[in-house]
């Protein structure tokens, strides 16, 4: 006989619960509605206090000392990296380099990786990136004369990966694309990517930025090489992000950034490097807001991220089906991306005839529903559907109904006054 | 709540006052905003002493740059770059030091006196004064 499934709803009320911003009443009265986790999440209090407690007991620099606060710190400062080697389902904690953030892990590989790449070599990018995984790589072209191409976007906003065998040649070096869209929610065909990447000997990053916050990856079994992941969307503190590197290609690569903690020796003619990760961490590293990462990992590992994603889901679906029945014969409403919630994220972007994102945006704030408009770092991608700005509701598992509600009532009568 | 949209300011976006393009224009200057990807666009017709005679806008943007611009297409006419520049600083000075609204012909200005407390915005008023105001400078 099956073993009966056992069906445990998500509490989310018992998670908004751990958010104190979430108590927040916007303008003296209004009660927040928190929908612009794709920019950034929201931290519960048990990350908030280990970054309290950090300071508050641990703080010391890393590595320099013998002190007991020293080693304290350095041993915080390790462990966090261990929750992200974790995290990712890393196979070795020495795999994880932190840096700013996602921008500084794809700014790092561009450099490093970069420096190993010679003039008429190739980097296939998408047209849906972010400009973090799209500006660092036009400066590299511009530097080092390589050529980058770009796949396109299909109709549902996903790369598309019919593009790879046209524009993977044995010129090409690196395919680095987003692991989920920033705008459309799409999760991307990275089996396909590795794929065409590994036929012609070329590595892949993800940029996995939209994606650390909905539970674990696996970036051994999604094979890849690079993996850059943002703290502050993954309810961690602002300021630190990580780059998973595979060890052999990490090993093999140059410096980026120069200074202390990252030689073996130094004269004044000559240094050598560290082993990785130290090699790519100059400088002192954003050791509190690491510890603080390494809390919000813990965090998420206690919630049933499955059970989550259901969730997150079931309000998403609720979005887009709400976002139907606003539109109407006078009043267009667009939504970029997939049109259900299969293979993609609750990032939700929509383009109203006549009514321009900021001005949707500010008037939802005066519901207290926070929601973004603009291109969102996506410029090209905006600009192919012929569109300034989107305007873009992106959930978290502390999201509930209420928002949902709130944003649909206020879009409504926000529609009403502006179109 | 909503007192950035009162309905002045949706009034003289819907108005649209001197939007189009000006077939005969002198100079027409296109700025954009990085931050939200806004563009407008203002055409000018020069007359003798450096006087605007009329001007024709395209706005790709917000109600707030609508309205602003739509606010230039009436009261431009008989203004030079110079004069614009001291209506620009005075609805500058309203919207970042609380300054009273311009008097005179621009005293609608006035209307976006709600935006000085959203920071984020005051450049989607401002934009379309920097377009008008290159379009008729030298
Ligand atoms: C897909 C994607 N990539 C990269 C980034 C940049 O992240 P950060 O600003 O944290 O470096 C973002 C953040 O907006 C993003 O959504």
């Amino acid at each position: 006989m099956n073993k009966p499934v056992r069906v445990v709803p998500f509490d989310v009320e018992a998670v908004r619960a751990q958010f104190p911003i979430l108590r927040t009443l916007l303008h003296g009265k209004v009660p927040l509605h928190y929908l612009d986790n794709a920019a950034t999440a929201q931290v519960p209090e048990a990350v908030l206090e280990a970054v309290r407690a950090h300071d508050a007991l641990r703080r010391a620099n890393v590595k320099r000392g013998v002190h007991a606060l020293a080693e304290a710190a350095t041993d915080a400062y390790e462990a966090a990296r261990r929750k992200v080697a974790q995290h990712l389902n890393a196979r070795e904690e020495r795999e994880i380099v932190f840096t700013s953030g996602t921008t500084g892990a794809i700014n790092l590989v561009a450099n490093a990786f970069g420096a190993t790449l010679k003039p008429g070599d190739e980097v296939v990018l998408s047209g849906l990136e972010h400009h973090s995984n799209l500006v660092p790589w036009q400066l590299l072209r511009d530097r080092a004369g390589i050529k980058l191409r770009f796949l396109g976007v299909t109709e549902e906003g996903r790369i598309d990966t019919g593009d790879l065998d046209e524009l993977v040649s044995e010129r090409c070096k690196l395919i680095a694309v987003t692991h989920v869209s920033n705008v459309t929610g799409a999760i991307t065909d990275v089996a396909a990517v590795v794929r065409a990447a590994r036929t012609v000997g070329a590595r892949v990053l993800l940029d996995g930025a939209q994606r650390a916050s909905h539970g674990p990856v696996d970036v051994q079994a999604l094979g890849v090489d690079f993996y850059a992941l943002s703290s502050h969307k993954m309810f961690g503190p602002t300021g630190v992000g990580a780059l998973w590197g595979r060890a052999e290609v990490l090993a093999s690569l140059p410096p980026f950034l120069g200074g202390g903690e990252m030689i073996r020796t130094v004269t004044l003619e000559k240094s050598t490097w560290a082993d990785i990760p130290a090699r790519f961490e100059a400088g002192t590293p954003p050791i509190t807001q690491a510890v603080g990462l390494g809390a919000a990992i813990d965090w998420q590992a206690g919630v049933d991220t499955a059970a989550a994603a259901v969730h997150t889901a079931h309000l998403a679906d609720r979005i887009l089906d709400g976002l139907r029945s606003l539109g109407g014969a006078n009043r267009r409403i667009r939504v970029i991306g997939p049109q259900t919630m299969e293979r993609r994220f609750p990032v939700i972007a929509f383009a109203v005839e006549g009514a321009h994102p900021h001005d949707i945006c500010q008037m939802l704030d005066g519901h207290g529903v926070a929601l973004r408009g603009g291109h969102h770092c996506a410029q090209p991608f905006h600009d192919s559907l012929g569109l300034a700005g989107t305007s873009r509701a992106s959930l978290a598992l502390y999201n509930n109904a209420g928002d949902v509600d709130a944003f649909l009532t206020g879009l409504d009568d926000a529609l009403t006054k502006l179109t | 709540m909503d007192t950035l949209y009162k309905t002045d300011v949706l009034r003289l976006a819907a108005q649209a006052t001197g939007a189009g393009k000006l077939a005969d224009a002198t100079k027409s200057v296109t700025v954009d905003n990085p931050l939200c990807g806004d563009r407008v666009t203002f055409d000018v017709h020069m007359g003798a002493n450096s006087k605007i005679v009329a001007v024709g806008h395209t706005v790709k943007g917000c109600v707030l740059c609508q309205a602003s611009a739509s606010v230039i297409g009436a009261h431009a006419a008989g203004e030079d770059a110079a004069s614009l520049e001291a209506v620009r600083e005075s609805l500058k000075a309203m919207l970042k030091q609380g300054a009273p609204a311009p008097a005179g012909a621009w005293a609608t200005l006035g209307t976006f006196a709600p935006v000085a407390g959203h920071k984020s915005r005051h450049e989607c008023v401002l934009l379309p004064f920097e377009a008008v105001i290159q379009a008729a400078g030298k």
